[in-house]
């Protein structure tokens, strides 16, 4: 079927129908729009994984020139194609995200104490919302320690993303 | 930053690694919160197209049920004695131009050792809420009380005319709710947080009670004995699942035979009734006008109001059976035109292209667009149209230029933590507020990645269970893409067949890596998606055709045992399944060999005088994930 022509035009095809499918589920009226606010989650559930700047700097490509709160999918594609043939934004590998766990961890005990993760994330950096805060320490906190055992949390993060058929 | 201004003073190494330190600490903090949210973007990506699924296959379903009605009296006519077709297909107990319906309760001993709820009649609010109490705690009314309350139902709706008009002032805000689907939670949680209904709290509820949830027969209970109680003040639309052939198989006709052994049949016989003699629409202050489904450009609401709604107990296009024949020679029925006002208002969904077309999904009704809306509008005088029929992960929604709102109550309606439901309550002024809500009886323990994998697995199971469905075309539609014979073939082509074959729009390529297998070179082994599947116990021997169409049957042919099962034993004789089987396979035109047939019966358990426990048959098509199996 898709055998012949050039390579490049193929991959180039596919990306563009990967993008366009993740755009439909966020666009609710049928209409080739999403609101500006779900363009991040769009962004990530293509494998991207940019930080709020970022984000923010992908926003602007995109956006119409009046802000209407919407963005359009033909203004979206060519943007994120170029996004993923140039590989942006790479995903963090789990032996990275360790360091940096490891990083806040000043006496190297295995453990961040719920204080100092919330100081750290919502006054550092990127700072989270209240929600994001909550919803990190949801999964991340043990109540018996009240701390957070980055091990065990990134491993059951890990494990969570092989729901995938045995490859 | 903090650390500089207190190390002010400290020698310079010192001050030199805690700065370092916190530039390490901020790039890690940076790269965790970059990771975090876009784990959790994953996250809600996953819940949406989880959500998706489920849609798209109920829709499918609600699709194919209308076609299948057809089926269903097919099957009735040939399985079931005349008389036992006359009895369970026609409306009432009386010839028609006579009103004396009866609702025999009065012989129906109650036992001293019940324990549970007793209705008095006239009801109050106090029987009310005693009544509240005891469902919450799930006790059963007594079949008897159950009767006596749809004789006094019965008796009420009749009088109500088919669009019903309400006024609201400021001290008399309406509070409108939508779907809830058997949901008692739900019910019960409006009610808290919302009120009880009174004189001064009015409410309408906009159908579809019942089916889906566990709950159906309660749920009415309770709008039934608050109609009683406040007429005119308690307003209850007809849904599109109130109607006897859905019920069959949606869940609401099981419920009732299940938890009523003895007046089951009784029950639902008269409901049959009762629900067509629910009103069709409500129209609050002469300017918002709610009505189940939608509208369409034929909708004459003047039409609407003279119709005689009793006379279509099913939407379903039924065949005409020898007995009803001669009934609609005598006027029982509606005409063709009528039929179609009602189906309009209980079935159609709005949607954003202008005009009005069929609705395909669903197979009944139609597409209306906000020209048609602003048409009907306009025509009447009108502010806006409530209406309900399809679920939103927040409970409601607004479309057509804010015009068009929909309202759904059931909350976790595909599972637990799948969406939120709400309700309006609206005062003179016509804007509605909504009121968002979620039961989370079953979610507070479990964190949210738990429950959106909970809800993807749910979604995953139920995709899988149509694929398998579908095999045979899809491994021959497959076949076609892959004429080198190589089992492989391209991402593009293998979303393209599995939305054509299914007839789904869902997101296939995110879809792709828990479906099937993909190689390093990014070519999809199609075939490796059947290897996951298999049905409940393993059917060697037996064609695959005939599986795969049991398993595509299964709830329908479901239905059907329900209704054979005269005696509720549960069983059926060897010679009665093959009957069944014969009329089944002809109607289907699907070529099954005795033997193979026989063979498939013999595989299961037989208890000691030769019977077939027929739902445990069913039980055995029903398609699970072998890794699923394995792992438990």
């Amino acid at each position: 079927m898709a055998e012949e022509g050039s390579n490049e035009d193929g991959v180039v095809a596919e990306i563009e129908k990967k993008i366009t499918e993740a755009f439909k589920v966020f666009d609710h009226e049928g209409n080739e729009t999403v609101d500006v606010r779900e363009i991040g989650s769009i962004v990530r559930s293509l494998g991207c994984f940019p930080t709020e700047a970022e984000l923010h700097e992908l926003l602007a490509k995109v956006e119409e020139e009046e802000p209407t709160g919407y963005v359009h999918l033909e203004k979206f594609l060519p943007v994120m194609t170029k996004v993923l043939l140039d590989r942006s934004y790479r995903p963090i590998p789990e032996d990275v995200l360790l360091h940096a766990f490891e990083a806040l961890d000043e006496n190297k005990s295995g453990y961040i104490t719920k204080e100092e993760l919330v100081k750290h994330m919502t006054e550092e950096g990127e700072p989270f919302t209240e929600e994001e805060m909550e919803e990190m320490l949801s999964s991340a906190l043990d109540p018996e320690t009240n701390a957070v055992h980055y091990r065990n949390y990134i491993s059951l993060m890990v494990v969570d993303e092989t729901d995938d058929l045995p490859q | 930053m903090e650390c500089t201004i207190s190390t002010m003073g400290c020698n310079a190494s010192a001050h030199y690694s805690k700065h370092k330190y916190n530039e390490t600490a901020i790039k890690a903090t940076v790269l965790i919160q970059r990771w975090y949210r876009c784990k959790r973007a994953q996250l809600e990506v996953r819940r949406r197209y989880s959500l998706t699924i489920f849609q798209s296959i109920e829709y499918a379903d609600e699709q194919e049920q209308t076609q299948l009605s057809n089926f269903f009296t097919f099957m009735l006519e040939h399985c079931v004695h005349r008389g036992e077709v006359a009895r369970t297909s026609t409306g009432s107990d009386v010839s028609p131009g006579t009103d004396s319906y009866v609702i025999k309760y009065e012989k129906i001993d109650v036992p001293d050792s019940y324990r549970g709820p007793r209705l008095s009649f006239p009801l109050d609010i106090s029987h009310a809420k005693t009544l509240l109490n005891a469902l919450k705690d799930r006790q059963l009314l007594h079949a008897r009380y159950v009767l006596q309350l749809l004789c006094e139902t019965r008796r009420v709706l009749k009088e109500k005319p088919n669009i019903t008009h309400v006024s609201v002032s400021y001290f008399k805000e309406i509070t409108i709710c939508g779907d809830l689907h058997g949901n008692l939670d739900d019910l019960l949680l409006v009610f808290h947080k919302n009120g009880l209904p009174s004189e001064n709290n009015p409410y309408v509820f906009n159908g579809d009670f019942v089916d889906r949830g566990k709950n159906s027969m309660e749920i009415l209970i309770i709008l039934f004995v608050f109609l009683l109680i406040y007429p005119n003040d308690f307003h209850l639309n007809r849904g599109n699942h109130e109607d006897y052939i859905l019920n069959m198989k949606y869940g609401f006709a099981k419920e009732v035979l299940k938890k009523y052994k003895d007046h089951g049949k009784t029950i639902l016989h008269h409901l049959q009734d009762i629900f067509s003699w629910l009103p069709l629409a409500t129209i609050v202050n002469n300017k918002v006008l709610i009505v189940h489904g939608g509208i369409s450009d034929t909708t004459d609401l003047d039409s609407l109001n003279l119709l005689e709604r009793n006379k279509l107990k099913t939407l379903m296009k039924t065949r005409k059976l020898e007995t009803d024949k001669k009934n609609q020679e005598e006027h029982s029925e509606l005409t063709e035109k009528e039929r179609k006002q009602v189906l309009d208002i209980l079935w159609s969904d709005p949607n954003k292209q202008h005009g009005c077309t069929p609705n395909q999904r669903r197979g009944g009704g139609c597409y209306f667009g906000p020209d048609t809306t602003d048409q009907l509008l306009k025509r009447y005088n009108l502010k806006m149209l409530i209406r309900s029929h399809e679920f939103k992960p927040d409970g409601y929604d607004l479309t057509h230029n804010g015009k068009v709102i929909t309202i759904f109550s059931a909350s976790n309606y595909y599972e637990a933590g799948s969406n939120r439901g709400a309700y309006i309550r609206m005062n003179p002024d016509l804007v509605p507020h909504f009121i968002q809500y979620q039961v989370c009886a079953c979610t507070d323990k479990k964190k949210n990645w738990e429950r959106v994998k909970t809800i993807e697995q749910s979604a995953l199971q139920n995709l899988q269970e149509r694929i398998f469905v579908h095999k045979r075309k899809l491994m021959d539609t497959f076949a076609k893409c892959d004429c080198k014979n190589t089992g492989r073939i391209s991402i593009s082509d293998w979303a393209a067949v599995m939305e054509s074959v299914l007839q789904l729009k869902l997101p296939w390529r995110m879809l792709r890596s828990r479906l099937v297998k993909t190689d390093p070179d990014g070519k999809v082994d199609y075939m490796s998606c059947f290897c996951y599947m298999d049905t409940a116990r393993p059917m060697h021997q037996v064609q695959p055709t005939l599986v795969e169409t049991l398993c595509k049957y299964r709830r329908d042919l479901q239905m059907i045992f329900n209704v054979l099962d005269e005696d509720r034993s549960g069983l059926i004789s060897p010679n009665e399944f093959r009957k069944m089987w014969k009329i089944f396979s002809s109607y289907l035109g699907i070529h099954s060999h005795d033997e193979a047939v026989d063979k498939l019966a013999q595989s299961i358990d037989f208890n000691k005088d030769g019977n077939i426990d027929f739902s445990e048959f069913l039980e055995a098509f029903h398609v699970v994930h072998q890794l699923e199996n394995k792992a438990a």
